[in-house]
């Protein structure tokens, strides 16, 4: 939801439909960005002070000067486990300390023994171990190369683009200049800061103001920013979240990359204003080699991309290439931050998937989600009463539409005080989700951050005598317009807040809850409607800390109470769902993330590929767009659509602004009704892939939904795409999303791939551009030869009627006639599968030979599933097929054989999911 | 009829102890093609299978016909018996799904769920609440003939009426014209009259005006002639230099010389020649104002009226008018009266100051205007009349012709209107004119929508009412109301929602949409399928 209904905003917005720009700064208008970005690329004024160097066996460290102002800083370098190496750059003595971000690493990361291989007084050479790979640092200026072999990987500052603001006193303001040299003289300080080049004070250093809004600004500039160059690289992904091209495009041209969290209300497409969410991570790409970026920083940060071949057409290309000259390709990127200190990790690969083990050992993987999760969810702005509830849940059942969630919005509280129902049209809710309970589906109700400031509200008593609100500058509890009216927030940064709020969720202090109850947490970037860009003042403060330094953690926080407070009301057993629109680096180990307020427009649904591929990139697996489109009323054929693009994404739920018309999926027409539930039902049949990759994803961290680049790292054609993408490494999905489609091209990669049409059979090479032509039933959906997939094709009411239920295994195979594939299956919803309850197969045929193989023989679940079906496609016809068991028995399956597309069907061989069995195929 | 029951319930286990077999979730009906021991061909045909695959939990069949019983195929059905219920089909996706679907509790055979049989019951209160809508529809429907009856009595009286009021309307036309012609002769006297009065007036104005002028002609002429020699002179006119014809500053002696007709000076006589090139600016030596020209003084007053005019439109966006399109509009007429009479008054007023008071009529053009006012009294009197019988054939027409279902059965709701209360408002359906909407602890109305159609689906049309346009929604549509027309003894309105913003729906329940009820005794023959 969006601040739509807010009488003040709601004037000024009239009936245009467009993000209103004016609200959100741009570069020119962040004064620290303005700086920072009006120093160009030249020497930088940095120095290396080798004699400081001292190396331990886990980290170097050692000083930079800058010449022109005489400041130090403090440089750190470690080794990490796993390819990574980490840069912290601080100031050696500031006068108090700078924001350190807590709380998104998951532990301090390992270190490995760093060595020097060479020293003189240009610099010094560092091995990093592994390989031939070193780390140059050059002292004057200073710069960082991170090499292998004779190739530069990385180079830091190499266009001189390091800047550190020192913290330093104000002195437009003191009256006695005398004082102030006094102050500069505390013997605390180096030598050298005495005489230290008098900086100009510029607009904004102290206090900036935005439209109606001042920062005050005590602290002065203190931000931070360092340039990056990539040679050899082209392509650069992620840094989420932006409606905005899977690939990242150069920033020459207008402004940065902007990551600050931000209720943007009716956001617009293809530019790199700031979202809802900030993951300030960067992979690079090439044929040769994946790498990423992992910049720490919590505060307000802007990224600027240039790259040397960024204006060549490609022909421009081939004439380089034809003459041999120019230079190699090469990105530079350059981040700025406003506040708090240098801290990154290089991700150095070399693959796609190294990056993503590489991330996900910092900042941790994808959270399992209950299976449930995985399938529909239907939400509206706002089911009105438990009537509504009941009978849109009847609906589901008369029309034949699985689903698992129904959502509650912000109207289902008393007055929006969260934690709370409205008495009358929520009297019995415990009536309501038992009801639900009864035919095993689930609901989702919003908590969100912001607390109505009245004192018989409870929640507010309590915050605010605890002393846990957010304070002003003031001092006092900071508050803000947000949907109950006034409102204050609470300091989620507070460990004793968090563990405070998770036990709000208790059975017995959130009342009329069960166990089918889970939690939305909305408008947490934070949204304030009348604070600055609709957000938190910068001067707000969180104990020793500005927001500015935190900002873009909040959302973060209070999804991690949120969640820990639905694992503590089950006594740690249940596994959490939460949904939140705010993120950061980490929230992937916290739950799912939406792409906030988007429209009911084709552009929308265009978009929640790259968007949600981006967020993948960076850890963040489950990830949907609003089925639909949010604001606005869609037309049949794009809710249609938008139904079936989501079915083969992540997080899949319709959602739809409280202004618009009802759209529950069978209002359009038994036609509609009957597409719509095509898609969710393809859903369904899917769930049991879908659900071991996120097991996969939980524990290797790397994306369920993935752009084709991933798994085909060499193939230039795929490093742009945007159109299409794989989930997991087999299935390959083109959906479509233009109006009036006749058909799609869909490129299919691989030269010794084959892919097989799941909805037809039929098989394509790969290395080609597929034409395909569509109807309105059209999902173009490919399963990679090579690849085994376990589905549940008796779709029920939910996900979770279809527990017990058999599996049918598409093999699929390869042109080696070989195929291989994981099943994967627990309770579905419990913390158990860390007890090793589970099971966990390989599935494999090679040689005529289908065998299922235990992937983790210490693990043990028992299910009641069993294999009903086995579908071979491109298979060539048997004479007979024997089934053997692990009790040594065998038996002959009957099989039917399809010519036409070579599909081999064995009927019925029966064994339970979990055991051991071979299939020879004579 | 509870023996009756029982006893067909004894007979219904009787006879599936002995006579069984059909497999699972097959209904009677199709029974026939699910012959135990025999190959069984799927029901579309499509193949033929062992019989030991019907409901072996393995789909063969694309139509899945061959697992009636199981889950197998995606697109079977399941056949509940449900004794003493419906019997009913459930998608076989809900078999064994831990969920009781089906009262007998047959859907759940082997899921561990416990269900218990609740057919009977289900049976009981289905049948009491059939039995009571039965009466409802029953009485309902002699309501429903009753005013039906009404409606044609009322429709006959009101053609009746129509024809009345047509006749009467010929009356009054020819009354009309009779009375204009009695009007316009009585008023060509008055005309006349008036004419003379006012000439007169002003003939005696004018005279009046004259001896006023010629006092001030020799008021002047004294006044000008400083040396008292009886003649006015070049040298005393120069001392007025208001009197400059070119305004120029210089008054000389030759533009004085003009003046006086190309002579030095003047005598009475003569002044009174030269009198018009002088009255216009001369200004007196004793008081110097110079009257305002009158017209210049009335314009002046209307301005600042034309100026509220245009103020009391203010400009439309403010968000809490959308509310009450009809009050905004009863308070704009008040403002337009406020600000009009005002100015009216003031300007009678002046007329009089300016002009004096016409003298009364003699009394015999009196009498003339006497006669004519009342021919025009009595002319527009029959003219009122004439246009009240328009209406009312208007609105009689419109009644007539007003679609109010096919046997005018909706006709009695015309011109009344129902209330229900809820929590926090007050709804208001006024049937075939409008629905509304008011906050019950104050606050002005909302239209939820104006008379649209009749818009049930093609076999019902007179089973939804569809009222439209109501008050605009903000950035939303304007809204509407969807009325469910249903049985009832009473008319009255059971509910309402709102189930999409500004998208209002309200139950009602009325004898006219009452069908004859059909046989009562359906219980019978449903339990045949036992």
């Amino acid at each position: 939801m969006a601040p739509l209904l807010v009488l003040g905003l709601a004037l000024c917005l009239s009936g245009t439909w467009a993000v209103d720009k004016g609200n959100f700064k741009t570069c020119e208008q962040s004064a620290f960005c303005k700086r920072q970005r009006a120093l160009k690329p030249g020497e930088s004024p940095y120095r290396a002070l080798l004699e400081t160097m001292e190396l331990t066996n886990t980290r170097l460290t050692l000083q930079l000067i800058n010449d022109n102002n005489k400041v130090r800083l403090l440089l750190e370098l470690y080794r990490l486990q796993g390819n990574i190496t980490r840069v912290k750059i601080n100031e050696l003595k500031p006068l108090k300390p700078r924001y350190e971000v807590p709380d998104v690493l998951i532990r301090e990361p390992t270190t490995e023994p760093l060595s020097v291989l060479s020293q003189d007084e240009n610099g010094v050479v560092l091995s990093l171990g592994v390989e031939s790979q070193r780390v140059i640092i050059s002292a004057r200026p200073f710069r960082l190369d991170i090499m292998e072999g004779s190739d530069v990987l990385m180079s830091l500052n190499s266009r001189g683009l390091l800047a550190f603001e020192h913290l330093r006193m104000r002195k437009d303001t003191q009256a006695d200049p005398e004082a102030e040299k006094k102050e500069e003289a505390d013997p605390a300080n180096q030598a050298e800061t005495t005489k230290e080049e008098e900086e100009k004070v510029e607009d904004g250093m102290w206090e900036e103001t935005f439209k109606s809004h001042t920062d005050s600004k005590p602290n002065g500039p203190s931000a931070v920013s360092l340039d990056f160059s990539l040679p050899g690289v082209e392509h650069v992904y992620g840094i989420p979240e932006h409606a905005d091209t899977l690939r990242l495009k150069t920033t020459d041209n207008g402004d940065p990359y902007r990551l600050y969290n931000l209720d943007v209300f009716q956001y617009e497409l293809y530019n790199p204003m700031a979202l809802y969410g900030s993951v300030p991570v960067m992979v690079a790409h090439s044929a040769q080699r994946t790498t990423g970026i992992f910049w720490l920083n919590a505060a307000e940060t802007w990224v600027d991309i240039s790259s040397n071949t960024a204006g060549k057409t490609v022909f421009g290309k081939m004439l380089d290439y034809v003459q041999g000259s120019s230079e190699t390709p090469q990105t530079d990127v350059r981040w700025i931050s406003e506040s708090g200190i240098i801290d990154i990790f290089i991700m150095l690969g070399p693959t796609p998937k190294d990056v993503f083990s590489q991330y996900a050992s910092l900042t941790g993987t994808q959270s399992f989600p209950p299976l449930a999760s995985l399938g529909y969810h239907q939400c509206r702005w706002n089911y009105n009463d438990q009537e509504d509830v009941k009978s849109v849940d009847a609906g589901f059942d008369e029309h034949d539409i699985p689903y698992d969630f129904i959502w509650l919005d912000i109207e289902h509280t008393d007055g929006k005080r969260y934690f709370t129902w409205d008495p009358h049209k929520f009297a019995t809710p415990k009536e309501m989700l038992q009801g639900l309970m009864d035919k095993k589906r689930k609901m989702v109700a919003i908590v969100d951050p912001h607390i109505k400031v009245d004192g018989n509200y409870k929640i507010h008593n309590e915050i605010r005598s605890r002393g846990f609100y957010v304070k002003n500058k003031d001092g006092g509890d900071y508050e803000g317009w947000c949907w109950p009216g006034s409102a204050s927030y609470p300091d989620f940064t507070r460990a004793d807040m968090r563990a405070w709020w998770a036990s709000m969720f208790a059975y017995d202090q959130y009342e009329g809850t069960m166990e089918n109850l889970y939690t939305w947490n909305d408008m947490n970037e934070p949204s304030v409607f009348n604070g600055p860009e609709v957000t938190m003042h910068k001067d707000a403060t969180h104990g020793a800390w500005e927001h500015r330094d935190i900002h873009n953690l909040y959302g973060l926080y209070v999804q991690m109470a949120t969640a820990e407070g639905l694992i503590q009301r089950s006594g740690g057993v249940e596994r959490p769902f939460v949904l939140t629109r705010a993120f950061f680096a980490g929230s992937q180990r916290l739950g799912a993330v939406w792409t906030g307020d988007n429209a009911a427009e084709w552009g929308h649904l265009k978009i929640s590929i790259p968007m949600c591929l981006s967020m993948g990139l960076v850890g963040i697996s489950f990830c949907g767009a609003d089925i639909g489109g949010f604001f606005k009323s869609p037309s049949t054929e794009l809710l249609v659509r938008w139904y079936q693009a989501g079915a083969y994404q992540p997080f899949y739920r319709a959602h739809a602004h409280v202004d618009t018309p009802r759209r529950e999926p069978w209002l359009f027409g038994p036609e509609n009704t009957a597409l719509i539930r095509e898609a969710v039902r393809q859903r369904y049949t899917l769930l049991p892939y879908w659900y071991q990759l996120f097991y996969r994803a939980h524990v290797t961290g790397e994306p369920v939904m993935r752009p084709l680049w991933v798994e085909y790292p060499q193939d230039l054609a795929t490093f742009a795409l945007e159109d299409e993408y794989l989930i997991g490494r087999d299935l390959l999905v083109h959906p479509v999303v233009e109006e009036g489609a006749r058909g799609v091209t869909a490129y299919l990669p691989g030269k010794d791939e084959v892919w097989f049409d799941v909805h037809t059979f039929q098989k394509h090479n790969g290395a080609q551009n597929l034409y395909i032509p569509v109807t309105m039933s059209s999902i173009p959906v490919f399963q990679r030869g090579g690849s085994i997939i376990p589905r549940k094709l008796r779709v029920r009411r939910s996900s979770t009627c279809m527990e017990h239920d058999p599996y049918t295994l598409y093999v699929a195979l390869n042109l080696q006639r070989t195929a291989d594939g994981e099943l994967y299956i627990d309770d579905g919803h419990t913390f158990n599968y860390e007890k090793k309850e589970f099971i966990y197969r390989k599935l494999t045929f090679a040689n005529k030979v289908l065998s299922s193989v235990n992937l983790a023989p210490d693990a043990k679940f028992t299910t009641d599933s069993w294999i009903e079906r086995i579908i071979v496609l491109g298979a060539s016809k048997p004479s007979k097929v024997t089934l053997k068991t692990a009790d040594g028995q065998e038996k002959q399956l009957e099989f039917d054989f399809d010519a036409s597309m070579s599909v081999l069907t064995v009927r019925k061989p029966g064994m339970n999911a979990g055991a051991d069995w071979t299939m020879t195929f004579q | 009829m509870s023996c009756q029951f029982l006893l067909l319930l004894l007979l219904s286990v009787g006879v599936s102890a002995v006579e069984v077999q059909r497999p699972r979730g097959v209904p009677l009906s199709k029974r026939q093609f699910y012959e135990e021991g025999k190959p069984f061909t799927c029901l579309d045909g499509s193949r033929t299978i062992p019989f030991d695959r019907v409901n072996d939990d393995y789909c063969d069949c694309q139509d899945g016909s061959d697992e009636p019983g199981t889950a197998a195929c995606p697109n079977g059905s399941f056949h509940c018996t449900n004794a003493g219920f419906r019997p009913t089909f459930i998608p076989s996706s809900r078999i064994n799904d831990g969920i009781c679907d089906c009262c007998d509790t047959t859907d759940e055979y082997n899921s561990g769920a416990t269900c218990q049989n609740t057919c009977r019951e289900l049976g009981r209160k289905e049948r009491e609440s059939l039995q009571k809508m039965a009466e409802i529809a029953k009485e309902g429907f002699l309501l429903k003939q009753q005013l039906i009856h009404e409606a044609n009595r009322g429709l006959e009286d009101k053609k009746a009426k129509l024809g009345d009021v047509q006749g009467s309307k010929k009356d009054l036309e020819a009354k009309v014209e009779a009375l204009r012609t009695v009007k316009e002769a009585a008023e060509q006297p008055e005309r006349e009259a008036k004419e003379r009065h006012l000439k007169a007036w002003e003939d005696q104005k004018a005279l009046i005006q004259k001896e006023k002028e010629s006092a001030r002609m020799a008021e002047v002429f004294l006044e000008l002639d400083d040396d008292a020699d009886g003649f006015v002179s070049v040298p005393e006119l120069l001392s007025h230099s208001e009197l400059d014809p070119d305004a120029d500053g210089s008054f000389t002696e030759a533009e004085a010389q003009g003046l006086l007709g190309g002579v030095d000076k003047v005598d009475t006589a003569a002044f009174e020649s030269i009198w018009s090139n002088v009255k216009e600016k001369y200004m007196s030596e004793s008081n110097a104002d110079t009257p305002a020209p009158e017209e210049t003084s009335r314009e002046e007053i209307n301005e600042p009226v034309s100026d509220n005019e245009s103020d009391q439109y203010p400009d439309d966006d403010i968000p809490e008018d959308e509310d009450d399109d009809d009050e905004e509009d009863e308070d704009d007429d008040r403002d337009e009266h406020e600000y009009k009479i005002p100015p009216t008054a003031r300007t009678e007023e002046k007329k009089d100051d300016d002009e004096g008071a016409m003298p009364p009529y003699d009394q015999e053009t009196q009498n003339l205007i006497d006669a004519a006012q009342k021919a025009r009294d009595e002319f527009d009197e029959a003219e009122r009349a004439l246009r009240e019988v328009d209406d009312q054939i208007r609105n009689l027409e419109k009644e007539i012709s007003f679609d109010f279902g096919p046997s005018s059965e909706f006709a009695y709701l015309y011109s009344q209107c129902y209330e229900l209360t809820t929590s926090e408002y007050i709804y208001r359906l006024c049937p075939f004119n409008r629905v509304t909407q008011k906050p019950k602890f104050g606050g002005s109305e909302t239209n939820l929508g104006s008379w649209g159609k009749w818009a049930g689906p093609e076999d019902s049309i007179y089973s939804v009412m569809k009222y439209e346009h109501g008050t605009g929604c903000w950035q939303g549509p304007s809204r509407s109301t969807t009325v469910k027309l249903t049985c009832g003894k009473e008319t009255v309105v059971t509910s309402t929602s709102e189930p999409s913003r500004c998208e209002y729906l309200m139950e009602f329940t009325c004898p006219a949409i009452c069908q004859e009820p059909p046989n009562l005794e359906i219980s019978s023959h449903e339990h045949q399928e036992l």
